[in-house]
C-alpha cells in the first residue's frame, strides 16, 4: 500500500520533471547553476588550502551590505556596484590578513559590520512592501535564477571557461603557493601578485553565485564540493579536477531536487554539496 | 677571491621594537658553506627569514648580488603544511622544480628527473606516490630537503635541515650536502646545532648569541677560547660511551 503510494509519487515527479526539463528556462537554470557551482568548486580548492574559506563567507557578506546599499539607492544593475566593493574588500581583507594583524578576527568584524549596515540601510531607506522577502532573497539566494537568459549563460559561461583555463596553466604556482607560501615568496614568486588575483577572482564568484544561492549559502558552494574532493584525493591535481565534478554533481542532482520537492534551487543545491561531502567522509572514515 | 652573493650590511632584525640581532654585517660568498650557530632563541631562523625576503630589516639592509631568488633552494625550520593537504610525495618535490621552467609554469622533463634524482638521493622514491600528510615527521622532513634540493640551482638554505632524522639519514645528508658544496660549487647557508657537524664541514662559521657575535672561518673559529671549551669538553664526552647523542656524528661527519 505504502509502497503503492511511494511509487505513484515517484512516478508523477518524475513525469512533473520530464514536463519541466522541456522548458527552455529550467534548462538554463540547470545550466547556470553546473557553471556556477563548477567555478566557485575549483575557486574552492585554493580558498580551503590557503585557509581563507572564512574569507570566502566574510565577502559574500560584503556583497550582500553592497547589494543593500546599490539596492535602496535604485541602482538596477546591483553587479555594477557589488562586484568593485567586494573585490576591494578582498584586496583590503587579503592585505591584513596577510600581514597577520588581525586575520580572523578582520574578516568577522567586515563581514559582521557589511551585514549590519546592509540590513539597517534596507530598512531605513528602502521598500517597506516586502522587506522581509528582499532580505530572505539576498542572503540565501531567489528563484530569479530560473529567468536566466541567454546573455546570463553566455557571461557565466564565460567567466566559468577563464577560470578553468587559468587554473590549468596556474596548477603548479597554486600548489607552490597553498603547499607553503612563505617558501614560494622567498624563492622569487611574486606572492602578493597572485593573492590579488585570487581576490579577485573570488569576489567575482562570490557576485555571479549571489544570485543563486545568496550571501550566507554561496560559501557553501565555494567550500564543500572542495572539501570532498580533497577527502577522496590523495594528490592535488585530482583534487583539482574532482572538485568541479563534484561540484556539477551536486548542482544538477540539487536543481532536479528543487524541482521534485518545489524547495529554494540555492539551498537545495548546498544541501546535496553538504549531503556529498558527509558521504565522503563516511566513505573515507573519520581521521 | 671568490663572487658575493649576497651582502648583509649592518642590518637590525626586530619584533615589536626589542631587537634580536643588531648591527650584523657579513657576506656569503660563492662556494661557502656557512653554519650559523648559537643558543635557542638567539635569532638564527630570524635571520634566515630576513636573508629571504621574508622578513624586513629595521635598520640596514641586504643585497643579493650574484643570484636570484628563484635560484635558491629553501628548507625552513616550522613545515606548515596541514593534516589534510592533499599531495603526493611527488608532486611535492616537483613542485621545487617549478622555478628552474623558463616561465616558472610548467614541470618539464629535465625537472622531473632533477626530482627523481633528489628522491633516490633522500631515499623516498619508494613512498613517491604516497600521500605526503601521512608521512611521519622524519619522511616529511626527508621529502622537504629533497624539495629544497631540486629547487637550489646555486644556493641552498637551509635551518636545522637534520632535526627529526634518524642516524643514518643524518650521516647521508651531511655527506650529500657537504659533496655537493665541494664538487658542484653549491653555496650552502645552514642553522645548525651541530657544532661538530659544522667545524667539520663547513668553510665558515656565523656565532650569534645575545652579547657577541663572531663572523669568520672554521679555521679563525677554532682558534677562540669557546671553540676550545668546546672542544675539549668533546673530548671528555667522548670517553664517556654516548653512542649517538647531539653531535654523536663527529667520527662520520663529512664526507672527505
Ligand atoms: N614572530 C615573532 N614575533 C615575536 N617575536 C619573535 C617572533 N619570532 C621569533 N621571535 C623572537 O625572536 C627571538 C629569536 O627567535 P628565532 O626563532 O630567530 O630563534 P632561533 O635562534 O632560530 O632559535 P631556535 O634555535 O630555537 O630555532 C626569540 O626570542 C623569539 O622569541
Ligand atoms: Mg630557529
Amino acid at each position: 500500500m505504502t509502497l503503492n503510494i511511494l511509487t505513484l509519487n515517484f512516478a508523477q515527479a518524475i513525469s512533473r520533471l520530464g514536463e519541466y526539463l522541456s522548458y527552455g528556462f529550467i534548462r538554463n537554470a540547470l545550466i547556470v547553476t553546473v557553471l556556477v557551482s563548477v567555478s566557485a568548486a575549483l575557486l574552492g580548492v585554493v580558498l580551503v588550502l590557503k585557509r581563507y574559506s572564512l574569507l570566502g563567507d566574510g565577502l559574500s557578506h560584503v556583497a550582500f551590505g553592497a547589494a543593500a546599499i546599490a539596492a535602496t539607492l535604485g541602482i538596477l544593475d546591483l553587479e555594477m556596484i557589488t562586484l568593485p566593493v567586494t573585490i576591494l574588500a578582498a584586496v583590503i581583507l587579503l592585505t591584513l590578513s596577510g600581514k597577520k594583524i588581525m586575520g580572523d578576527a578582520a574578516v568577522a568584524i567586515i563581514s559582521a559590520g557589511a551585514l549590519a549596515v546592509g540590513y539597517t540601510i534596507m530598512k531605513v531607506g528602502g521598500g517597506e512592501a516586502n522587506l522581509g522577502g528582499d532580505v530572505c532573497t539576498a542572503l540565501f539566494g531567489s528563484q530569479e535564477i530560473l529567468a536566466s537568459d541567454t546573455t546570463d549563460i553566455v557571461i557565466i559561461a564565460t567567466i566559468t571557461a577563464l577560470l578553468i583555463v587559468l587554473t590549468v596553466i596556474f596548477r603548479h604556482k597554486l600548489f607552490s603557493l597553498t603547499l607553503d607560501e612563505r617558501v614560494a615568496r622567498a624563492t622569487g614568486t611574486k606572492t602578493g601578485l597572485y593573492n590579488l588575483a585570487i581576490a579577485v577572482v573570488t569576489a567575482t564568484v562570490i557576485v555571479i553565485g549571489m544570485k543563486l544561492a545568496g550571501a550566507l549559502l554561496i560559501s557553501s558552494l565555494i567550500i564543500f564540493p572542495a572539501m570532498s574532493a580533497m577527502r577522496l584525493c590523495k594528490s592535488f591535481k585530482l583534487s583539482l579536477l574532482l572538485s568541479p565534478i563534484i561540484a556539477a554533481i551536486g548542482a544538477l542532482l540539487g536543481v532536479l531536487l528543487s524541482i521534485i520537492l518545489e524547495t529554494p534551487v540555492g539551498a537545495t543545491v548546498a544541501a546535496v554539496d553538504i549531503l556529498i561531502y558527509v558521504i565522503t567522509h563516511i566513505i573515507k572514515g573519520k581521521s | 677571491m671568490s663572487k658575493t652573493l649576497i651582502r648583509v650590511n649592518s642590518i637590525t632584525l626586530s619584533y615589536d621594537g626589542v631587537n634580536v640581532i643588531e648591527n650584523l654585517s657579513f657576506d656569503i660568498c660563492e662556494g661557502d658553506y656557512l653554519c650559523i650557530i648559537g643558543e635557542n632563541g638567539s635569532g638564527k631562523s630570524t635571520l634566515l627569514n630576513a636573508i629571504l625576503g621574508l622578513k624586513r630589516p629595521t635598520l640596514g639592509k641586504i643585497e643579493l648580488c650574484g643570484i636570484k631568488r628563484r635560484e635558491i633552494g629553501v628548507l625552513t625550520q616550522q613545515n606548515p603544511v596541514s593534516k589534510d593537504f592533499p599531495a603526493l610525495v611527488c608532486e611535492v618535490v616537483e613542485s621545487g622544480c617549478l622555478n628552474r621552467a623558463k616561465n616558472g609554469l610548467f614541470i618539464n622533463k629535465s625537472a622531473k628527473k632533477t626530482a627523481f634524482e633528489n628522491m633516490e638521493r633522500l631515499g623516498v622514491t619508494s613512498i613517491a606516490r604516497h600521500p605526503y600528510r601521512d608521512l611521519s615527521g622524519g619522511q616529511r622532513q626527508r621529502v622537504a630537503l629533497a624539495r629544497a634540493l631540486s629547487a637550489a640551482e646555486k644556493m641552498l638554505i637551509l635551518d636545522e635541515p637534520v632535526t627529526s632524522l634518524d642516524a643514518k639519514t643524518t650521516y647521508d645528508i651531511y655527506s650529500l650536502i657537504h659533496d655537493l658544496n665541494r664538487r658542484h660549487k653549491m653555496t650552502v647557508v645552514t642553522v645548525t646545532h651541530d657544532i661538530d657537524a659544522a667545524l667539520k664541514n663547513g668553510t665558515k662559521i656565523l656565532r650569534i648569541n645575545k652579547d657577541s657575535v663572531f663572523f669568520g672561518t672554521v679555521d679563525e673559529y677554532l682558534r677562540l677560547d669557546e671553540a676550545k671549551a668546546y672542544v675539549d669538553a668533546d673530548h671528555k664526552q667522548n670517553g664517556d660511551d654516548i653512542p649517538f647523542g647531539e653531535g654523536g656524528f663527529r667520527y662520520m661527519g663529512g664526507a672527505k
